[in-house]
């Protein structure tokens, strides 16, 4: 009987998913509430969780209840603590969600809300939850190591150095591009700007009152820095109304691109409690109170999607990046489908913390369930944006010029229907003076966020503080990403160094850690300012380098599982890795070698550099340029881009090359030959406990 | 049912000091008391000084992502 029940539920669930799916999909002409969006989403992750997941767990990894953890057996009280499921449920998400899956699917709208939805639907059930489950596994067996020393230990040392080498280098063009997304957002806004400078004044404050005047008070503190918070957004305001102070805070794209630059060097080399610790309290609760609030209000009133399902861009000559749906959706939409770096979160605290085995399914594949969710609020918040509002705030002021007159008419010719007055009209609502090719996707989202949030409170009012909050919410998090991102690869650069230059590895030695430093900054501040003066805006040469690098290591992640799965002698079910390694690998390869070879210069560096040399050669001078010097430096640019792309393309080659080694070896063994820790029993109370 | 709204948020704030690499000091203490006894225990400051210098004083570690 309950069998029965169980089953007609399961039978509802699959039926309603796909009433929902036929809504969103078949719906043409009419507008689809956005809550349509959200029943096929749950429905999806639901029967995802419930079956496939559990398929994983029982079938193929075969979790052990009883069976030692990390957490138990080198509980230490700090590092290693057997920590309850939801608590650490909290921790891993936290870890994993930033900007990643919220640009990622504004940029891909361009295309329409469709293709963007299906791929973070079925690229997460099948493939980026997959990924963070099965890696949180594995490093949860071996001790909670890292995942380089993974790859080290299953498939040898050089593959270990390679992957290493290959995040170090997706560490600087993520920088990049964050940093990047924060310059767009802010040139020219001295509201956002003002805002944003006062995170600095305020974590300082924060820092000291946590360290010395209430030490370890971290709610209280944070609390305090709360509304510290919300009066620089109301004191912007003012500060947008008096000329002389407005002067002081409008700044161009390329002084930003300098003050970021040195913040980058002085942050990092500051004391951590000071500025780097009370921002991420600030930035860490804003962006899960933001994300809940957020799902809570496209719950509540279930916007209009005014994005078509599909647009003609869907050919690659989209306006906000170009080249065609396959691959460079895939690349574009990023980590809510499947993100590379959660690999290196999966082997990072989490296992260390991880009290039973059985919980990896539920943080490893549920957190990223989450994430995706979280993807999908940003699919709908850019949605419901009229799109001819969309296209002005996305698009290149090359393409659709400078004022709302120009970008209404390159508009209108592609079928949008916009008028400057509804340009305009969305500045003003906003308290902006223009929102023309705000690109980089912080400020649509921040626009479709103020547009669903007013509606829930405050009203029309209310929606230049609800902007200036989600400006402020992302600039936040990515000025800490930026903060600890240098720290983190000028570590990996002192480890990489110091195999060849010994001095180099002396991590307590100042004259060490500031070289490492400025050539950190230096590498991601030279694609940062690439990309600020770039006509095309810059998103479309560094956010496609950014997925690739990023899609680059899911799957070196995921050819590392599948090695593993081989050496548990898992042959027959290692598709489960297999085909989601295939299919990552297709469209980075893919995408990448279109990057360099293609003849269109707006997608191939090589045809775009050609296209200057030539100009070059006949005494013209394109756009950006000023000269012919700055002319040769837009194609040295592109040289280097190419020479990236390559260099991610040979990373994973290589790395495919040692896994189907480690898989044929693994083959030729009559027994398993995974390096697990050897099983012990976990203590009997903590079993009765889970 | 006033218990389980208590160990609820209890929870709650549990996750939230994770969230940013604070983890339980309770836990800490009990620990040391009941495997190392004898030996030196942190204070809460200097507990706090200790997880914040490992959280961000990292040694390449990556805490947080894209």
């Amino acid at each position: 009987m309950n069998t029965l029940v169980s089953k007609l539920g399961w039978f509802a669930f699959v039926a309603t998913g796909t009433f929902a799916f036929a809504v969103v999909a078949l719906n043409r002409g009419e507008p689809v509430g956005a809550l349509w969006i959200v029943v096929a989403t749950v429905c999806v992750f639901t029967i995802g969780y419930r079956f496939y997941s559990k398929f994983i767990a029982s079938k193929i990894l075969q979790l052990d209840p009883t069976r030692m953890t990390p957490a138990y057996k080198h509980n230490d009280g700090l590092d290693y603590v057997p920590t309850n499921r939801y608590v650490l449920f909290g921790h891993h998400f936290a870890a994993i969600a930033g900007a990643g899956p919220l640009v990622g699917p504004i940029l891909a709208a361009q295309m329409g809300y469709l293709p963007s939805m299906l791929w973070l639907l079925a690229g997460v059930v099948l493939a980026g939850a997959v990924q963070d489950f099965i890696v949180l596994f594995i490093s949860t067996r071996r001790d909670g190591r890292s995942l380089g020393d993974l790859i080290k230990s299953e498939m040898g040392q050089m593959p270990g150095m390679i992957a290493l080498f290959g995040t170090f280098f997706i560490m600087l063009v993520l920088l990049a591009v964050l940093a990047l997304i924060v310059v767009k957002a802010l040139a020219e806004s001295p509201w956002g700007t003002f805002t944003v400078a006062a995170t600095i004044p305020i974590a300082l404050f924060m820092g000291v009152y946590a360290r010395y005047i209430r030490p370890g008070s971290i709610g209280e503190v944070s609390l305090i820095g709360f509304v510290l918070l919300m009066l620089s957004i109301v004191g912007g305001q003012y500060v947008q109304e008096i000329p002389s102070l407005a002067a002081l805070f409008t700044l161009t794209g390329e002084q930003l691109t300098w003050l970021l630059i040195g913040y980058g060097f002085i942050a990092s080399v500051m004391p951590v409690w000071l500025l780097l610790a009370p921002r991420d309290y600030l930035s860490t609760f804003l962006k899960i109170g933001t994300v809940v609030s957020l799902a809570i209000g496209v719950l509540i009133i279930s916007p209009e999607l005014k994005m078509p399902a599909l647009t003609q861009f869907v050919d690659g000559s989209g306006p906000v990046w170009s080249g065609s749906l396959f691959p460079f959706l895939f690349i574009t939409v990023a980590c809510g489908a499947i993100s590379g770096f959660h690999s290196l979160i999966s082997s990072g605290t989490t296992p260390k913390m991880i009290r039973n085995e059985r919980d990896a399914r539920f943080i490893g594949y549920g957190a990223m369930l989450m994430e995706s969710f979280v993807a999908i609020m940003a699919l709908v918040a850019a949605s419901t944006i009229e799109p001819g509002v969309y296209f002005a705030m996305n698009s290149p002021a090359a393409i659709i010029g400078t004022t709302a007159e120009s970008a209404a008419h390159a508009i209108s010719q592609w079928g949008f229907y916009v008028t400057p007055e509804m340009i305009t009209q969305t500045a003003r609502d906003v308290g902006e003076h223009t929102v023309i090719s705000r690109t980089g996707g912080a400020p649509t989202l921040a626009v479709g966020m103020a547009q669903i949030l007013s509606e829930v409170l405050g009203g029309q009012a209310m929606m230049a503080f609800w902007y200036h909050f989600a400006i402020l919410f992302e600039a936040l998090f990515i000025l800490t990403a930026v903060d600890a991102g240098t720290r983190a690869g000028r570590f990996m650069l002192q480890d990489l160094l110091g195999s060849f230059i010994p001095f180099m590895k002396r991590t307590d030695s100042i004259a060490a850690n500031l070289i490492a430093t400025s050539v950190c900054v230096a590498g991601w501040g030279y694609f940062l300012y690439q990309g600020v003066v770039d006509p095309l805006g810059g998103i479309n040469t560094l956010w496609p380098l950014f997925g690739i690098s990023n899609q680059m290591l899911a799957g070196i992640a995921l050819i590392l599982c599948s090695c593993v799965l081989f050496k548990m002698k898992q042959d027959r079910f290692a598709w489960v890795t297999i085909l989601p390694a295939a299919w990552v690998l297709v469209c980075t390869l893919t995408a990448a070698w279109q990057k360099i070879f293609d003849a269109n210069p707006r997608i191939g560096f090589l045809a775009h550099a050609n296209k200057y040399k030539e100009a070059v050669a006949e005494g013209t001078v394109l756009a950006p340029a000023k000269s012919i010097g700055q002319m040769q430096q837009v194609i040295f640019n592109d040289y280097i881009n190419a020479s990236l792309a390559a260099l991610f393309m040979l990373v994973l080659i290589s790395m495919l090359a040692f896994g189907i080694r480690t898989i044929l070896r693994a083959r030729a063994l009559g027994n398993p030959s995974a390096r697990e820790a050897p099983f012990e029993l976990l203590p009997l109370e903590s079993v009765s406990r889970t | 049912m006033l218990t389980r709204i208590a160990s609820g948020f209890r929870y709650l704030g549990q996750g939230m000091r994770l969230m940013v690499g604070m983890p339980e000091y309770s836990t800490y203490v009990a620990h040391m008391h009941e495997t190392h006894p004898g030996q030196p225990v942190m204070s809460y400051e200097e507990f706090f000084r200790e997880r914040q210098q490992a959280r961000y004083g990292g040694n390449g570690k990556v805490t947080r992502c894209c």
